[in-house]
């Protein structure tokens, strides 16, 4: 193959990679942004909905699409229903106090990952993409499964910012982000906000692993990339904000899948994690966000 | 903060100094080898403890500071052949070295952003170890040799694999840092430094220079750390990446928390609880991180003050 459509399929799995990556980073923004929580467990989270994705499609006999849809259907509202006990059980108790919830959430990941491990074992185990159509282009054949990510992702990313900003729910929430203490006084049940954030923020990483799980694998240790990713996004893009989040995703997504093709895996994470240190060490407010509060 | 009488304080490290002594004497073989173990990583738990407990920063990156020194000291004796005490010097030197560095970057920030960018560059060192494999052995790690474990004080030579050897070098370890620790917390820089941790805006008003006194904490606490990294790779002869991962960043947060944050002993207390629930739990289940996380959960919900910090507050106001 040439160097031009060689570029162009590491750019397309860096797309799908970016499209992954913005959901799972949304997440964790939300619940950093609103709650001021910096959930370490996200990662975990992502990795539930993707155990979850193979448990429900394969409990699902018939056509793969059926166990697929159901997976994507069922595996959020599962994880945001464990994340939301998780938010009364812990962090409420906490008071959201930043140091005690990272503590907390670093517990709540090391408990998941064990469980995953416990009842669904070390394996790796694939799920069946709901449809297998190979696009052709004129140098290489293509997975329409991955284009289609893709583009549900962008859905999904669409639907989340029309909630935030034209809906009285995304009000709500965005009066809770900017000043909670105001926004208590106005009626706005703050707990009950931060509650339906922080399971949000799960449901969307499970998407996110439901999505890409058939092209990956399931895998009680999958959530550590997707945090670090996440993390990286989230700072890059600037806390809280929306289009930052997606501008820094795709830039991390396609130079990751573009690095990754021409140099060591490891070497790429170095210098991306080394840089993003420097980012938060020299621009803590990140390089596309405004100064903090 | 009550007065502290010193006579007090300093019979009471001197006591657990000299209890762990006799213990060497009375343990059967498997204990007094845990126990020896345990010493190092209480080592490592204390110089965690400067910087979470005294200065109020929470790092989640002192698995880089450990094995700094473990990889600074295994690496000098494998491939340049250095004798014990030359290589743990260099442990020290890689560690402090390495936190002054570090410092001077993360020291920048605060808070929650601290926690994120010390956890950082400890995953870019983790990584940097993972690069360099065919020096540092990679994900297998190394072993450091026995013949080269070998202590030379004038005429006579101790081989560091001897039991009672390495339990009286790692107790000789424990008990400088753990008196070193008491006087730094008992001068006027440990004042200095509990005060930024209640107020830095006002210490900073009070005409201290809250930076360079938080570096020279940074740099101390991952000296320690170092040092219990290097003692770990001359003492147990391994070097390995593991040690470098953000799960050794968290174990030490772990056991300041459960020991008592802020507390001399707590770090000692907290490291030998952990170790023994989790070398029981896992003679039934392999699932000792399940352990782990629920004890962080359990900790930070109920005793934020840990085991020694809700002593101090319920009965013994004086203990250190």
């Amino acid at each position: 193959m040439h160097f031009g459509p060689h570029l162009l399929l590491a750019a397309l799995e860096g797309l799908v990679t970016s499209a992954v990556l913005a959901l799972t980073a949304l997440g964790l923004s939300l619940v950093f942004g609103v709650m001021r929580v910096v959930n370490v467990a996200h990662g975990e989270f992502f990795m539930l909905g993707a155990v979850l994705a193979w448990a429900i499609s394969t409990a699902i006999s018939g056509h793969p699409s059926l166990g697929f849809l159901a997976a994507l259907v069922l595996a959020p509202l599962i994880v945001g229903l464990i994340a939301l006990v998780a938010e009364r059980l812990v962090l409420r108790r906490l008071n959201y106090n930043p140091e005690a919830t990272i503590v907390a959430t670093i517990g709540m990941l090391y408990i998941i990952q064990q469980l995953a491990l416990t009842f669904y074992g070390p394996e790796a185990r694939p799920v069946e993409p709901p449809f297998s159509y190979r696009i052709l282009l004129p140098w290489f054949g293509y997975s329409g499964y991955k284009l289609s990510i893709i583009a549900a992702s962008a859905l999904l990313l669409v639907a989340t910012w029309f909630v935030l900003t034209r809906t009285k729910i995304g009000l709500v929430m965005r009066a809770t982000q900017y000043d909670s203490e105001t926004a208590q006084a106005f009626g706005i049940p703050v707990d009950r906000v931060y509650a339906g954030v922080f399971a949000l923020g799960a449901m969307l990483a499970a998407v996110a692993a439901v999505l890409i799980v058939p092209i990956s694998q399931a895998h009680y240790l999958m959530g550590q990339d997707p945090l670090l990713l996440s993390f990286i996004v989230v700072i890059i893009g600037g806390l809280g904000s929306l289009r930052g989040t997606v501008v820094a995703a795709v830039l991390i997504g396609l130079s990751d899948g573009i690095i990754s093709v021409f140099f060591s895996p490891t070497l790429a994470k170095i210098i991306a994690t080394l840089l993003v240190a420097m980012v938060l060490v020299f621009r803590p407010q990140g390089l596309f966000g405004t100064a903090s509060r | 903060m009550k007065e502290v009488s010193p006579a007090k304080a300093y019979a009471l490290h001197l006591g657990v100094i000299a209890l762990l002594f006799a213990l060497s004497f009375v343990l059967p073989e498997y204990h007094h080898g845990l126990l020896a173990r345990i010493m190092v990583l209480a080592v490592f738990a204390m110089g965690y403890n400067m910087l979470f407990g005294y200065v109020g920063l929470l790092s989640l990156g002192h698995a880089m500071f450990f094995s700094a020194g473990l990889y600074g000291a295994g690496l000098a004796v494998i491939h340049l052949g250095w004798s014990v005490p030359a290589a743990f010097a260099a442990g020290l030197a890689c560690g402090a070295l390495l936190a002054l560095i570090i410092g001077v970057l993360a020291l920048r920030t605060s808070g929650v952003a601290f926690m994120i960018v010390t956890m950082m560059f400890a995953q870019v060192f983790y990584l940097i170890i993972l690069y360099f494999a065919s020096w540092t052995g990679g994900d297998q790690g190394l072993v450091v040799p026995q013949s080269a474990r070998v202590l030379v004080l004038g005429s006579t030579s101790l081989g560091l694999t001897n039991p009672t050897v390495r339990y009286m070098s790692a107790l000789a370890l424990f008990s400088i840092v753990l008196l070193v620790t008491l006087a730094v917390v008992r001068s006027r820089y440990g004042r200095v430094l509990v005060a930024i941790r209640e107020n830095e805006e006002r210490t900073k008003m009070l005409g201290y220079d809250t930076f360079s006194n938080k570096l020279a904490a940074v740099v101390v606490s991952g000296t320690i750390c170092a040092a219990s990294g290097a003692a770990y790779a001359l003492l147990f002869g391994y070097v390995g990446s593991t040690f470098a991962s953000v799960q050794y960043s968290i174990l030490p947060l772990l056991w300041v928390l459960l020991g008592g944050a802020a507390t001399t002993l707590g770090p000692l207390i907290g490291t030998l609880f952990m170790y023994y629930v989790v070398d029981i739990t896992s003679g039934y289940t392999s699932a000792y991180l399940l352990i782990v996380g629920i004890a962080l959960i359990l900790l930070v919900l109920f005793f934020p003050k840990g085991i020694l910090g809700t002593i101090r507050q319920r009965w013994l106001g004086w203990l250190p």
